[in-house]
Protein backbone atom coordinates (compact mmCIF):
# COMPACT_ATOMS: atom_id res chain seq x y z
CA UNK A 1 0.00 0.00 0.00
CA UNK A 2 1.31 3.45 -0.59
CA UNK A 3 2.14 5.77 1.64
CA UNK A 4 0.90 8.44 0.13
CA UNK A 5 -2.60 10.52 1.95
CA UNK A 6 -3.00 13.66 0.55
CA UNK A 7 -1.73 15.49 -2.24
CA UNK A 8 -1.94 19.67 -3.83
CA UNK A 9 -1.71 19.98 -6.90
CA UNK A 10 -1.62 23.92 -7.81
CA UNK A 11 -4.09 24.17 -5.22
CA UNK A 12 -5.36 27.74 -5.31
CA UNK A 13 -8.33 30.05 -3.39
CA UNK A 14 -9.00 33.52 -4.57
CA UNK A 15 -11.64 35.91 -2.39
CA UNK A 16 -12.15 38.74 -4.83
CA UNK A 17 -9.31 40.35 -5.20
CA UNK A 18 -7.52 38.37 -2.46
CA UNK A 19 -5.39 35.35 -2.99
CA UNK A 20 -5.50 33.12 0.11
CA UNK A 21 -3.39 30.33 -1.22
CA UNK A 22 -1.05 30.54 -4.26
CA UNK A 23 -0.35 27.56 -6.60
CA UNK A 24 0.01 25.29 -3.69
CA UNK A 25 1.99 21.75 -4.02
CA UNK A 26 2.24 19.49 -0.88
CA UNK A 27 2.41 15.70 -0.23
CA UNK A 28 1.51 14.39 2.95
CA UNK A 29 2.83 11.00 3.44
CA UNK A 30 2.26 8.51 6.53
CA UNK A 31 4.00 8.10 9.37
CA UNK A 32 5.12 11.71 9.52
CA UNK A 33 4.02 14.67 11.91
CA UNK A 34 3.71 17.84 9.70
CA UNK A 35 4.03 21.64 10.76
CA UNK A 36 2.11 23.87 8.74
CA UNK A 37 3.30 27.36 9.79
CA UNK A 38 2.68 30.76 8.91
CA UNK A 39 1.57 33.80 10.55
CA UNK A 40 -2.07 34.49 10.51
CA UNK A 41 -3.42 35.25 7.48
CA UNK A 42 -1.27 33.71 6.01
CA UNK A 43 -3.80 30.85 3.91
CA UNK A 44 -3.34 27.59 6.77
CA UNK A 45 -6.93 27.78 7.30
CA UNK A 46 -8.22 27.70 3.86
CA UNK A 47 -6.01 25.44 2.92
CA UNK A 48 -6.80 23.24 5.38
CA UNK A 49 -10.62 23.89 4.72
CA UNK A 50 -10.45 23.25 0.91
CA UNK A 51 -9.03 19.73 1.95
CA UNK A 52 -11.58 19.46 4.50
CA UNK A 53 -14.38 20.00 1.55
CA UNK A 54 -15.77 23.36 3.79
CA UNK A 55 -14.22 25.88 1.10
CA UNK A 56 -14.00 25.37 -2.62
CA UNK A 57 -10.88 25.96 -4.47
CA UNK A 58 -10.50 28.32 -7.43
CA UNK A 59 -8.17 26.76 -9.21
CA UNK A 60 -6.11 23.59 -8.65
CA UNK A 61 -6.98 20.08 -7.56
CA UNK A 62 -6.25 17.78 -4.38
CA UNK A 63 -6.22 13.97 -3.90
CA UNK A 64 -6.85 11.83 -0.70
CA UNK A 65 -5.25 8.26 -0.95
CA UNK A 66 -4.26 8.99 -4.87
CA UNK A 67 -7.51 9.37 -5.74
CA UNK A 68 -8.65 5.85 -4.54
CA UNK A 69 -11.27 7.94 -1.91
CA UNK A 70 -14.26 10.83 -2.65
CA UNK A 71 -13.54 13.42 -0.64
CA UNK A 72 -15.81 12.49 2.39
CA UNK A 73 -15.11 8.77 2.17
CA UNK A 74 -11.10 9.91 2.54
CA UNK A 75 -12.34 12.27 5.56
CA UNK A 76 -14.22 9.17 7.37
CA UNK A 77 -10.63 7.85 7.57
CA UNK A 78 -9.18 11.09 9.22
CA UNK A 79 -9.89 13.45 11.98
CA UNK A 80 -9.91 17.28 11.72
CA UNK A 81 -10.08 20.13 14.42
CA UNK A 82 -10.52 23.44 12.91
CA UNK A 83 -9.98 26.74 15.27
CA UNK A 84 -12.53 26.25 17.29
CA UNK A 85 -14.70 23.11 18.61
CA UNK A 86 -17.96 23.09 16.97
CA UNK A 87 -20.64 20.68 18.57
CA UNK A 88 -24.30 20.56 19.50
CA UNK A 89 -24.53 22.53 22.32
CA UNK A 90 -27.71 20.81 23.74
CA UNK A 91 -26.23 16.88 23.10
CA UNK A 92 -23.32 15.81 26.38
CA UNK A 93 -20.20 15.10 25.47
CA UNK A 94 -21.16 11.29 24.77
CA UNK A 95 -24.13 11.82 22.50
CA UNK A 96 -21.72 13.54 20.51
CA UNK A 97 -19.15 11.26 20.11
CA UNK A 98 -21.74 8.89 18.99
CA UNK A 99 -23.22 11.15 16.43
CA UNK A 100 -19.79 11.81 14.98
CA UNK A 101 -19.11 7.67 15.12
CA UNK A 102 -22.78 7.48 13.08
CA UNK A 103 -21.32 10.19 10.64
CA UNK A 104 -18.16 8.33 10.41
CA UNK A 105 -19.48 5.23 10.09
CA UNK A 106 -17.60 3.45 13.13
CA UNK A 107 -17.61 1.50 15.94
CA UNK A 108 -18.39 3.63 19.25
CA UNK A 109 -15.80 0.98 20.92
CA UNK A 110 -13.15 3.82 20.87
CA UNK A 111 -15.42 6.49 22.78
CA UNK A 112 -14.32 5.39 25.92
CA UNK A 113 -11.30 4.89 25.76
CA UNK A 114 -10.31 8.45 23.83
CA UNK A 115 -12.66 10.52 26.35
CA UNK A 116 -10.45 9.12 29.15
CA UNK A 117 -7.38 9.76 27.20
CA UNK A 118 -8.57 13.70 27.35
CA UNK A 119 -9.86 13.27 30.90
CA UNK A 120 -13.14 13.75 30.18
CA UNK A 121 -14.66 10.68 30.94
CA UNK A 122 -15.90 11.67 33.99
CA UNK A 123 -18.24 14.81 32.58
CA UNK A 124 -19.42 12.28 29.31
CA UNK A 125 -22.95 12.96 30.63
CA UNK A 126 -22.73 17.10 30.94
CA UNK A 127 -24.08 19.14 28.28
CA UNK A 128 -21.45 20.61 25.66
CA UNK A 129 -22.45 23.74 26.07
CA UNK A 130 -21.39 23.33 30.19
CA UNK A 131 -17.57 22.56 28.85
CA UNK A 132 -15.07 25.54 29.65
CA UNK A 133 -12.73 26.28 26.42
CA UNK A 134 -10.26 24.02 27.34
CA UNK A 135 -12.48 20.95 28.00
CA UNK A 136 -14.12 21.47 24.62
CA UNK A 137 -11.21 21.66 22.77
CA UNK A 138 -10.03 18.38 24.34
CA UNK A 139 -13.34 17.03 23.32
CA UNK A 140 -12.68 17.65 19.86
CA UNK A 141 -9.42 15.79 20.30
CA UNK A 142 -11.38 12.90 21.39
CA UNK A 143 -14.13 13.26 19.02
CA UNK A 144 -11.14 13.50 16.02
CA UNK A 145 -9.26 10.00 17.70
CA UNK A 146 -12.71 7.85 17.97
CA UNK A 147 -12.13 6.60 14.54
CA UNK A 148 -8.78 5.61 14.51
CA UNK A 149 -7.43 8.18 11.91
CA UNK A 150 -5.24 7.62 9.51
CA UNK A 151 -4.36 11.08 9.57
CA UNK A 152 -5.24 13.56 12.19
CA UNK A 153 -5.51 17.80 11.15
CA UNK A 154 -5.04 20.12 14.06
CA UNK A 155 -5.65 23.83 13.09
CA UNK A 156 -4.07 25.99 16.08
CA UNK A 157 -5.16 23.66 18.83
CA UNK A 158 -3.84 25.69 21.66
CA UNK A 159 -5.21 29.09 20.05
CA UNK A 160 -7.26 30.93 22.85
CA UNK A 161 -6.50 28.22 25.91
CA UNK A 162 -5.32 29.11 28.98
CA UNK A 163 -1.46 28.41 29.69
CA UNK A 164 -2.27 25.05 31.63
CA UNK A 165 -4.85 24.13 28.53
CA UNK A 166 -2.28 25.11 26.27
CA UNK A 167 -0.12 22.46 28.23
CA UNK A 168 -2.53 19.50 28.46
CA UNK A 169 -3.05 20.43 24.09
CA UNK A 170 1.02 19.79 24.18
CA UNK A 171 0.92 16.59 25.90
CA UNK A 172 -1.63 15.12 24.39
CA UNK A 173 -0.32 15.83 20.73
CA UNK A 174 2.60 14.17 21.63
CA UNK A 175 0.87 11.25 23.40
CA UNK A 176 -0.51 11.08 20.55
CA UNK A 177 2.60 11.37 17.81
CA UNK A 178 4.28 8.75 19.77
CA UNK A 179 1.26 6.34 18.88
CA UNK A 180 2.57 6.43 15.48
CA UNK A 181 -0.31 8.93 14.11
CA UNK A 182 0.34 11.05 11.12
CA UNK A 183 -0.44 14.66 12.12
CA UNK A 184 -0.60 18.02 10.12
CA UNK A 185 -0.36 21.18 13.10
CA UNK A 186 -0.79 24.14 11.50
CA UNK A 187 0.19 26.95 13.86
CA UNK A 188 1.45 30.02 13.85
CA UNK A 189 3.43 29.27 17.10
CA UNK A 190 7.07 28.28 16.33
CA UNK A 191 7.94 26.61 19.54
CA UNK A 192 4.93 24.66 19.03
CA UNK A 193 5.58 23.21 15.96
CA UNK A 194 9.43 22.87 16.76
CA UNK A 195 8.68 21.07 19.68
CA UNK A 196 6.31 18.00 18.22
CA UNK A 197 6.59 18.52 14.38
CA UNK A 198 9.50 16.32 12.17
CA UNK A 199 8.37 18.05 8.59
CA UNK A 200 7.79 20.89 8.17
CA UNK A 201 6.02 23.56 5.42
CA UNK A 202 6.31 27.34 5.68
CA UNK A 203 3.76 29.28 4.28
CA UNK A 204 3.46 32.94 4.24
CA UNK A 205 0.91 35.06 1.68
CA UNK A 206 -0.38 31.93 0.68
CA UNK A 207 2.26 30.97 -1.25
CA UNK A 208 4.65 27.82 0.33
CA UNK A 209 7.96 28.89 1.44
CA UNK A 210 9.62 25.65 2.65
CA UNK A 211 8.96 22.06 2.52
CA UNK A 212 11.43 19.71 4.20
CA UNK A 213 12.66 18.22 7.52
CA UNK A 214 13.04 20.94 10.49
CA UNK A 215 16.15 19.73 10.46
CA UNK A 216 16.69 21.00 7.11
CA UNK A 217 15.92 24.13 7.67
CA UNK A 218 18.08 24.68 11.05
CA UNK A 219 20.64 22.53 11.20
CA UNK A 220 22.08 23.50 7.63
CA UNK A 221 22.78 26.62 8.61
CA UNK A 222 24.43 27.05 11.77
CA UNK A 223 27.01 30.22 11.83
CA UNK A 224 29.84 31.40 13.86
CA UNK A 225 29.69 33.96 16.38
CA UNK A 226 33.57 36.02 16.25
CA UNK A 227 35.11 38.87 17.52
CA UNK A 228 38.90 39.32 17.02
CA UNK A 229 41.75 42.08 18.48
CA UNK A 230 42.61 42.18 14.47
CA UNK A 231 39.44 42.84 12.45
CA UNK A 232 41.25 43.45 8.86
CA UNK A 233 43.01 39.76 9.25
CA UNK A 234 39.70 38.39 10.53
CA UNK A 235 37.70 39.73 7.75
CA UNK A 236 39.84 38.46 5.25
CA UNK A 237 40.57 35.35 6.27
CA UNK A 238 36.41 34.28 6.40
CA UNK A 239 35.74 35.83 3.43
CA UNK A 240 38.43 33.40 1.81
CA UNK A 241 37.25 31.00 4.12
CA UNK A 242 35.81 27.71 2.00
CA UNK A 243 32.75 26.17 4.31
CA UNK A 244 31.69 29.64 5.26
CA UNK A 245 29.12 31.92 3.30
CA UNK A 246 27.84 35.43 4.07
CA UNK A 247 29.84 37.43 6.65
CA UNK A 248 28.08 40.41 8.72
CA UNK A 249 28.72 42.20 11.17
CA UNK A 250 25.93 42.18 14.05
CA UNK A 251 26.48 44.59 17.12
CA UNK A 252 29.77 43.88 18.23
CA UNK A 253 30.29 40.29 16.19
CA UNK A 254 30.88 39.17 13.14
CA UNK A 255 28.51 36.70 12.42
CA UNK A 256 30.01 33.98 9.35
CA UNK A 257 26.92 31.77 7.96
CA UNK A 258 27.99 27.74 7.39
CA UNK A 259 27.25 26.24 3.71
CA UNK A 260 29.74 23.57 5.04
CA UNK A 261 30.24 21.52 7.93
CA UNK A 262 32.74 22.59 10.26
CA UNK A 263 33.56 21.81 13.91
CA UNK A 264 34.18 24.35 16.17
CA UNK A 265 37.95 22.68 17.00
CA UNK A 266 39.13 22.48 13.86
CA UNK A 267 37.97 26.36 12.98
CA UNK A 268 39.54 27.67 16.16
CA UNK A 269 42.96 25.54 15.53
CA UNK A 270 42.77 27.26 12.05
CA UNK A 271 42.32 30.88 13.61
CA UNK A 272 44.89 30.38 15.86
CA UNK A 273 47.47 29.57 13.16
CA UNK A 274 46.59 32.21 11.45
CA UNK A 275 47.41 33.94 14.21
CA UNK A 276 43.74 36.08 14.77
CA UNK A 277 43.39 36.60 18.52
CA UNK A 278 40.24 35.67 19.07
CA UNK A 279 37.96 37.50 22.11
CA UNK A 280 34.68 36.26 21.55
CA UNK A 281 33.97 32.79 19.60
CA UNK A 282 30.75 30.48 19.67
CA UNK A 283 28.92 28.16 17.10
CA UNK A 284 25.42 28.55 17.08
CA UNK A 285 22.15 27.19 15.63
CA UNK A 286 19.71 29.59 14.45
CA UNK A 287 16.60 29.05 16.24
CA UNK A 288 13.36 28.15 14.26
CA UNK A 289 12.09 31.59 14.55
CA UNK A 290 15.03 33.17 13.16
CA UNK A 291 15.32 30.70 10.33
CA UNK A 292 11.56 31.99 9.67
CA UNK A 293 12.18 35.18 9.23
CA UNK A 294 15.26 34.84 7.46
CA UNK A 295 13.24 32.80 4.87
CA UNK A 296 10.66 35.06 4.63
CA UNK A 297 12.39 38.10 4.35
CA UNK A 298 14.83 36.76 2.14
CA UNK A 299 12.34 35.09 0.00
CA UNK A 300 10.08 38.95 -0.15
CA UNK A 301 13.34 40.70 -1.04
CA UNK A 302 13.84 38.04 -3.83
CA UNK A 303 10.46 38.88 -5.09
CA UNK A 304 10.54 42.75 -5.38
CA UNK A 305 13.66 43.00 -7.03
CA UNK A 306 12.01 40.92 -9.54
CA UNK B 1 -31.81 4.93 6.25
CA UNK B 2 -28.22 6.10 7.72
CA UNK B 3 -28.82 9.69 6.74
CA UNK B 4 -32.68 9.44 8.31
CA UNK B 5 -31.02 7.71 11.81
CA UNK B 6 -28.18 10.56 11.99
CA UNK B 7 -31.05 13.45 11.62
CA UNK B 8 -33.21 11.62 13.70
CA UNK B 9 -30.64 11.44 16.58
CA UNK B 10 -30.38 15.33 16.39
CA UNK B 11 -34.07 16.39 16.79
CA UNK B 12 -34.23 13.09 19.59
CA UNK B 13 -31.67 14.73 21.96
CA UNK B 14 -32.86 18.58 21.58
CA UNK B 15 -35.36 18.78 24.13
CA UNK B 16 -36.69 21.98 22.73
CA UNK B 17 -37.70 20.20 19.15
CA UNK B 18 -38.84 16.99 20.76
CA UNK B 19 -41.42 18.94 22.73
CA UNK B 20 -42.73 20.65 19.24
CA UNK B 21 -42.92 16.95 17.83
CA UNK B 22 -44.85 15.69 20.21
CA UNK B 23 -46.69 18.46 20.26
CA UNK B 24 -47.49 18.78 16.92
CA UNK B 25 -48.72 15.03 17.04
CA UNK B 26 -50.57 15.76 19.67
CA UNK B 27 -52.54 18.82 18.30
CA UNK B 28 -53.30 16.43 15.18
CA UNK B 29 -55.46 14.94 17.85
CA UNK B 30 -56.97 17.51 19.16
CA UNK B 31 -59.49 18.08 16.08
CA UNK B 32 -61.31 15.44 18.00
CA UNK B 33 -62.20 18.10 20.57
CA UNK B 34 -64.04 19.68 17.87
CA UNK B 35 -66.99 16.75 18.01
CA UNK B 36 -67.23 17.56 21.55
CA UNK B 37 -68.24 21.08 20.93
CA UNK B 38 -71.68 21.56 22.27
CA UNK B 39 -74.17 24.45 22.76
CA UNK B 40 -76.89 24.43 24.05
CA UNK B 41 -78.64 27.86 24.95
CA UNK B 42 -82.56 27.63 25.61
CA UNK B 43 -83.77 26.82 22.41
CA UNK B 44 -80.74 26.66 20.04
CA UNK B 45 -79.24 23.44 20.44
CA UNK B 46 -75.82 22.69 19.03
CA UNK B 47 -74.06 19.93 18.58
CA UNK B 48 -71.23 20.26 15.98
CA UNK B 49 -70.21 16.64 15.40
CA UNK B 50 -73.92 16.20 14.17
CA UNK B 51 -73.69 18.98 11.85
CA UNK B 52 -72.30 16.27 9.11
CA UNK B 53 -68.31 17.87 9.45
CA UNK B 54 -67.68 13.98 10.78
CA UNK B 55 -69.61 12.43 7.17
CA UNK B 56 -67.60 9.90 5.46
CA UNK B 57 -66.47 11.09 2.54
CA UNK B 58 -66.58 14.90 3.53
CA UNK B 59 -64.35 14.42 6.56
CA UNK B 60 -61.35 13.56 4.19
CA UNK B 61 -62.12 17.05 3.12
CA UNK B 62 -62.59 18.77 6.52
CA UNK B 63 -60.07 17.03 8.40
CA UNK B 64 -56.92 17.26 5.65
CA UNK B 65 -57.50 21.24 5.21
CA UNK B 66 -58.15 21.82 9.26
CA UNK B 67 -54.91 19.79 10.30
CA UNK B 68 -53.05 21.21 7.37
CA UNK B 69 -53.24 24.64 9.04
CA UNK B 70 -51.23 23.16 11.88
CA UNK B 71 -48.17 22.85 9.10
CA UNK B 72 -47.00 26.23 10.43
CA UNK B 73 -45.97 24.64 13.82
CA UNK B 74 -43.90 22.48 11.90
CA UNK B 75 -42.11 24.99 10.18
CA UNK B 76 -40.44 26.26 13.12
CA UNK B 77 -39.11 22.79 13.71
CA UNK B 78 -37.20 22.28 10.24
CA UNK B 79 -36.03 25.92 10.15
CA UNK B 80 -34.71 25.84 13.83
CA UNK B 81 -32.88 22.11 12.43
CA UNK B 82 -31.28 23.83 9.44
CA UNK B 83 -30.56 27.06 11.04
CA UNK B 84 -28.98 25.72 14.25
CA UNK B 85 -26.64 23.61 12.10
CA UNK B 86 -25.34 27.12 10.51
CA UNK B 87 -25.12 28.93 14.14
CA UNK B 88 -23.39 25.87 15.75
CA UNK B 89 -21.07 25.19 12.80
CA UNK B 90 -22.16 21.78 13.35
CA UNK B 91 -22.31 22.00 9.25
CA UNK B 92 -19.22 22.21 8.77
CA UNK B 93 -18.26 20.03 11.07
CA UNK B 94 -20.53 17.66 9.52
CA UNK B 95 -18.94 17.65 6.54
CA UNK B 96 -15.30 17.58 8.14
CA UNK B 97 -16.40 14.52 9.65
CA UNK B 98 -17.29 13.14 5.82
CA UNK B 99 -20.85 13.57 5.68
CA UNK B 100 -21.00 14.98 2.05
CA UNK B 101 -23.08 17.94 0.71
CA UNK B 102 -25.64 16.39 -1.07
CA UNK B 103 -25.58 13.30 1.92
CA UNK B 104 -26.53 16.69 4.52
CA UNK B 105 -29.31 17.48 2.38
CA UNK B 106 -30.48 13.61 1.74
CA UNK B 107 -30.69 13.47 5.62
CA UNK B 108 -33.30 16.40 5.96
CA UNK B 109 -35.06 15.76 3.47
CA UNK B 110 -35.69 11.94 4.60
CA UNK B 111 -36.12 13.59 7.91
CA UNK B 112 -39.13 15.94 6.12
CA UNK B 113 -40.67 12.79 4.31
CA UNK B 114 -40.89 10.83 7.59
CA UNK B 115 -42.81 13.38 8.65
CA UNK B 116 -45.24 13.97 6.93
CA UNK B 117 -45.39 10.44 6.58
CA UNK B 118 -46.01 10.09 9.99
CA UNK B 119 -48.78 13.33 10.07
CA UNK B 120 -50.54 11.78 7.04
CA UNK B 121 -50.84 8.72 8.48
CA UNK B 122 -52.19 9.91 11.74
CA UNK B 123 -54.67 12.14 10.10
CA UNK B 124 -55.67 8.91 8.38
CA UNK B 125 -56.36 7.00 11.46
CA UNK B 126 -58.27 9.61 13.53
CA UNK B 127 -60.48 10.53 10.68
CA UNK B 128 -61.25 6.59 10.48
CA UNK B 129 -61.91 6.97 14.47
CA UNK B 130 -64.19 9.65 14.62
CA UNK B 131 -65.76 9.14 10.88
CA UNK B 132 -66.07 5.61 12.69
CA UNK B 133 -68.36 6.95 15.53
CA UNK B 134 -69.71 10.15 13.86
CA UNK B 135 -70.50 9.69 10.40
CA UNK B 136 -74.01 9.12 9.09
CA UNK B 137 -72.77 6.64 6.35
CA UNK B 138 -70.76 4.01 7.00
CA UNK B 139 -70.63 1.40 3.87
CA UNK B 140 -67.04 1.33 2.87
CA UNK B 141 -67.55 2.65 -0.88
CA UNK B 142 -68.34 5.57 0.62
CA UNK B 143 -65.61 5.65 3.91
CA UNK B 144 -62.97 5.38 0.96
CA UNK B 145 -63.99 7.80 -1.53
CA UNK B 146 -62.20 10.79 -1.57
CA UNK B 147 -59.19 9.45 -0.34
CA UNK B 148 -57.32 11.75 -2.92
CA UNK B 149 -57.40 14.69 -0.22
CA UNK B 150 -55.12 12.43 1.87
CA UNK B 151 -52.71 12.65 -1.35
CA UNK B 152 -53.07 16.40 -1.73
CA UNK B 153 -52.15 16.95 2.21
CA UNK B 154 -49.08 14.85 2.12
CA UNK B 155 -47.87 17.00 -1.32
CA UNK B 156 -49.41 20.29 0.77
CA UNK B 157 -46.97 19.56 3.65
CA UNK B 158 -43.59 18.29 1.51
CA UNK B 159 -43.94 21.23 -0.43
CA UNK B 160 -44.22 23.38 2.40
CA UNK B 161 -41.78 22.07 4.28
CA UNK B 162 -39.46 22.40 1.18
CA UNK B 163 -39.83 25.73 0.92
CA UNK B 164 -38.83 25.75 4.45
CA UNK B 165 -35.92 24.19 3.58
CA UNK B 166 -34.83 26.16 1.19
CA UNK B 167 -35.46 29.64 2.91
CA UNK B 168 -33.42 28.63 5.97
CA UNK B 169 -30.57 27.19 3.88
CA UNK B 170 -30.61 30.76 1.85
CA UNK B 171 -30.91 32.71 5.14
CA UNK B 172 -29.48 31.08 7.88
CA UNK B 173 -31.05 32.48 10.32
CA UNK B 174 -33.85 30.44 11.81
CA UNK B 175 -35.95 33.74 12.55
CA UNK B 176 -35.23 35.54 9.59
CA UNK B 177 -36.61 32.48 7.62
CA UNK B 178 -39.64 32.35 9.42
CA UNK B 179 -40.22 36.16 9.02
CA UNK B 180 -39.18 36.01 5.36
CA UNK B 181 -41.62 33.37 4.90
CA UNK B 182 -44.33 35.32 6.12
CA UNK B 183 -43.29 38.47 4.03
CA UNK B 184 -43.34 35.98 0.99
CA UNK B 185 -47.19 35.52 1.55
CA UNK B 186 -47.70 39.44 1.92
CA UNK B 187 -45.81 39.63 -1.35
CA UNK B 188 -47.06 36.88 -3.48
CA UNK B 189 -50.43 38.94 -2.60
CA UNK B 190 -49.10 42.39 -3.39
CA UNK B 191 -47.72 41.05 -6.66
CA UNK B 192 -51.39 39.09 -7.26
CA UNK B 193 -53.25 42.50 -6.70
CA UNK B 194 -50.98 44.33 -9.12
CA UNK B 195 -51.05 41.44 -11.42
CA UNK B 196 -54.91 42.01 -11.85
CA UNK B 197 -54.59 45.64 -11.58
CA UNK B 198 -52.37 46.55 -14.75
CA UNK B 199 -51.63 42.75 -16.84
CA UNK B 200 -55.61 42.40 -16.85
CA UNK B 201 -55.79 46.02 -18.87
CA UNK B 202 -52.72 45.21 -20.53
CA UNK B 203 -53.65 41.71 -21.88
CA UNK B 204 -56.94 40.51 -20.93
CA UNK B 205 -56.98 37.62 -23.04
CA UNK B 206 -54.85 36.06 -20.07
CA UNK B 207 -56.61 35.29 -16.99
CA UNK B 208 -54.60 36.46 -13.70
CA UNK B 209 -56.25 33.73 -11.94
CA UNK B 210 -54.58 31.16 -14.30
CA UNK B 211 -51.28 32.75 -14.05
CA UNK B 212 -51.76 32.97 -10.37
CA UNK B 213 -51.89 29.32 -9.53
CA UNK B 214 -48.16 29.05 -10.29
CA UNK B 215 -46.88 30.65 -7.61
CA UNK B 216 -45.48 28.59 -4.92
CA UNK B 217 -47.62 29.63 -1.39
CA UNK B 218 -51.03 29.89 -3.83
CA UNK B 219 -50.05 26.90 -5.14
CA UNK B 220 -50.39 24.85 -1.56
CA UNK B 221 -53.29 26.75 -0.89
CA UNK B 222 -54.73 25.66 -4.03
CA UNK B 223 -54.29 22.46 -2.97
CA UNK B 224 -57.05 21.55 -0.62
CA UNK B 225 -59.90 24.07 -0.65
CA UNK B 226 -61.67 25.83 2.08
CA UNK B 227 -64.26 22.70 3.18
CA UNK B 228 -66.64 25.26 4.90
CA UNK B 229 -69.05 25.83 2.17
CA UNK B 230 -69.36 22.68 0.98
CA UNK B 231 -70.92 21.77 4.66
CA UNK B 232 -74.69 20.64 3.81
CA UNK B 233 -75.53 23.33 6.60
CA UNK B 234 -74.05 26.08 5.09
CA UNK B 235 -75.60 25.10 1.64
CA UNK B 236 -78.43 25.23 2.86
CA UNK B 237 -78.64 28.41 4.10
CA UNK B 238 -77.27 29.90 1.20
CA UNK B 239 -80.00 27.99 -1.03
CA UNK B 240 -82.65 29.49 0.88
CA UNK B 241 -81.10 33.28 0.89
CA UNK B 242 -81.16 32.44 -2.99
CA UNK B 243 -77.15 32.60 -2.78
CA UNK B 244 -76.67 29.36 -4.16
CA UNK B 245 -73.02 28.52 -5.61
CA UNK B 246 -71.38 25.35 -7.27
CA UNK B 247 -67.72 25.22 -6.91
CA UNK B 248 -64.94 22.64 -7.57
CA UNK B 249 -63.53 21.63 -4.56
CA UNK B 250 -62.22 18.32 -6.03
CA UNK B 251 -58.23 18.41 -5.60
CA UNK B 252 -56.88 19.07 -8.52
CA UNK B 253 -54.10 16.79 -10.49
CA UNK B 254 -52.42 20.05 -12.30
CA UNK B 255 -52.47 21.67 -8.72
CA UNK B 256 -50.28 18.72 -7.19
CA UNK B 257 -47.97 18.77 -10.17
CA UNK B 258 -46.97 22.74 -9.93
CA UNK B 259 -46.22 21.93 -5.73
CA UNK B 260 -44.15 18.77 -6.67
CA UNK B 261 -42.38 21.02 -9.31
CA UNK B 262 -41.85 24.03 -6.77
CA UNK B 263 -40.54 21.02 -4.00
CA UNK B 264 -38.08 19.88 -6.65
CA UNK B 265 -37.01 23.10 -7.72
CA UNK B 266 -36.51 24.41 -3.54
CA UNK B 267 -34.52 21.04 -2.98
CA UNK B 268 -32.28 21.94 -6.11
CA UNK B 269 -31.46 25.63 -4.99
CA UNK B 270 -30.74 24.54 -1.92
CA UNK B 271 -28.41 22.03 -3.12
CA UNK B 272 -26.38 24.57 -4.87
CA UNK B 273 -26.73 27.05 -2.43
CA UNK B 274 -24.76 24.39 -0.22
CA UNK B 275 -22.28 23.51 -3.12
CA UNK B 276 -21.65 27.23 -3.64
CA UNK B 277 -20.80 28.55 -0.39
CA UNK B 278 -17.89 28.60 1.24
CA UNK B 279 -18.25 27.93 5.23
Amino acid sequence: MSNVILQLNNLTKKFGNLTAVSKLSLTINKGKVYGLLGPNGSGKSTTLGMVLSVVNPTSGTFKWYEGNLTSHQALKKIGAIIERPNFYPYMSALQNLKLICKIKQCSFDKIEEQLKLVNLWDRRNSKFSTFSLGMKQRLAIAAALVNKPDLLILDEPTNGLDPEGIHQIRKLILTIARQGTTILLASHLLDEVEKVCSDLIVLKNGVKYYEGTLDGLTKSQGYFEIAAINEELLISHLKEHSSLGKISKENQFYRATLTKELSTADFSAELQKAGILVTHFSKKQPSLESQFLFLTQTKENAATKN
Amino acid sequence: MRLLKIELFKLWHNRISKILIFGYFLLIFSIAILSTIKIEFGPINFYLAEQGIFNFPYIWHFNTFMIALLKVFFAIIIVAMIGNEYSNKTLKQNLIDGLSKAEFLRSKIYAILAFVFTSTLLVFIISLILGGIYSDYDELPIIFTDLEYLVAYAVKLFGFFTFCLFLSILIKKSAFALGFLALWQVIEGIIFGLMKWKLSDLIPQVSVENLFQFFPLNALGNLIKEPFSRLSAVQNIADKIGEGFTKDYSVSFLNIVIVLIWSGLFIYGSYLLLKKRDL
